[in-house]
């Protein structure tokens, strides 16, 4: 057998000897172990509370949605105020408009954002799930344009 | 067939009281102790003890501190969601008796009130030192304990 097929041979024998031992000690654990299920033993881990309801349903995702708008603001006062310090400096060596011109575009890029998320609702508090708007479409009392949601 | 089992339960005690998995919980300035026992100076480690953070992989609650009536509820939802074998430290006097607040109208006098107690750890609070030697009390518990011979207990 050739130096790298003895190799492998190793390689084989630690797989199954890792596999052997990991189904091993948890069958041996099978037959050791008490087990005695109950109702309160069976019951959701919630540091000690008892769960209300299931946990299979629609979240309202309003601080998800938050803390990315945050994110733009966020990333505009961190650049916006080192070019506030340097700015005059610029002005002073005549490079003003190019300095003014850049800090432009890069808030009007944000501002695009914002507009998209103000008109997407995003920054609405009190939201409604979709099957609430159906619901409400149904009886014809909805407040929201059927094209804007 | 008394040396097998002797022997199996020596082993199989040894391996417990080598891993106490404790209970990440406390609720009152015990729990200060608590983690200065988990830290380098106590290092409660050292006996294989680590704290856990679900009541499913823990064999040992450490009830650390101040139980009111509205607590208890909960103390005694994560015993009963431990898996057996566990066990129960009542450290510091409010946990053993009440302590200072006994005379509290909200305060659980003795947490033995509502889950069986192991051991009970007396000060106030105690010192990581105590704790360690509270531990090192239910290892002696855990390796006399002869559970083999009745499963049904």
């Amino acid at each position: 057998m050739s130096e790298y097929g003895f190799g492998l041979v190793n390689v084989v024998t630690f797989l199954l000897l890792a596999l052997l031992f990991v189904f091993a000690t948890l069958l041996f654990g099978r037959f050791v172990r008490p087990r005695r299920p109950a109702l309160e033993k069976n019951s959701v881990y919630e540091c000690g509370e008892r769960p209300i309801g299931k946990a299979w349903f629609n979240f309202n995702p309003r601080f998800y949605i938050i803390a990315l708008i945050f994110v733009a603001f966020d990333v505009e006062i961190a650049f916006t105020f080192p070019v506030a310090a340097v700015f005059s400096a610029w002005v002073q060596s005549g490079r003003a408009i190019f300095a003014y011109a850049e800090l432009a575009a890069f808030l009007v890029i944000l501002i695009v954002g914002l507009a998209y998320v103000w008109r997407k609702g995003d920054l609405d508090w009190l939201k409604r799930l979709d099957h609430d708007i159906e619901a409400l479409e149904a009886k014809g009392e909805h407040g929201i344009p059927p094209d804007k949601h | 067939m008394e040396y097998l089992l002797t022997n199996t339960e020596w082993f199989l005690n040894w391996g417990r009281k080598s891993s106490i998995w404790y209970l990440l919980f406390a609720s009152a300035c015990c729990g200060i102790e608590l983690m200065q026992a988990g830290g380098p100076r106590t290092d409660l480690d050292r006996f294989g003890a680590v704290p856990r953070a679900t009541p499913r992989q823990a064999d040992l609650l450490i009830v650390a501190g101040t139980i009111t009536y509205k607590m208890a509820e909960r103390v005694r939802l994560l015993y009963e969601q431990m898996a057996e074998p566990r066990y129960v430290i009542a450290m510091g006097s409010c946990a053993n008796c009440g302590g200072l607040f006994q005379g509290s109208y909200s305060v659980l006098k003795g947490v033995d009130k509502i889950v069986p107690v192991d051991i009970y750890l007396p000060g106030c609070p105690p010192r990581p030192e105590a704790l360690a030697d509270a531990i090192l009390k239910l290892q002696q518990k855990m390796s006399e304990e002869k559970w083999l011979r009745n499963l049904r207990a």
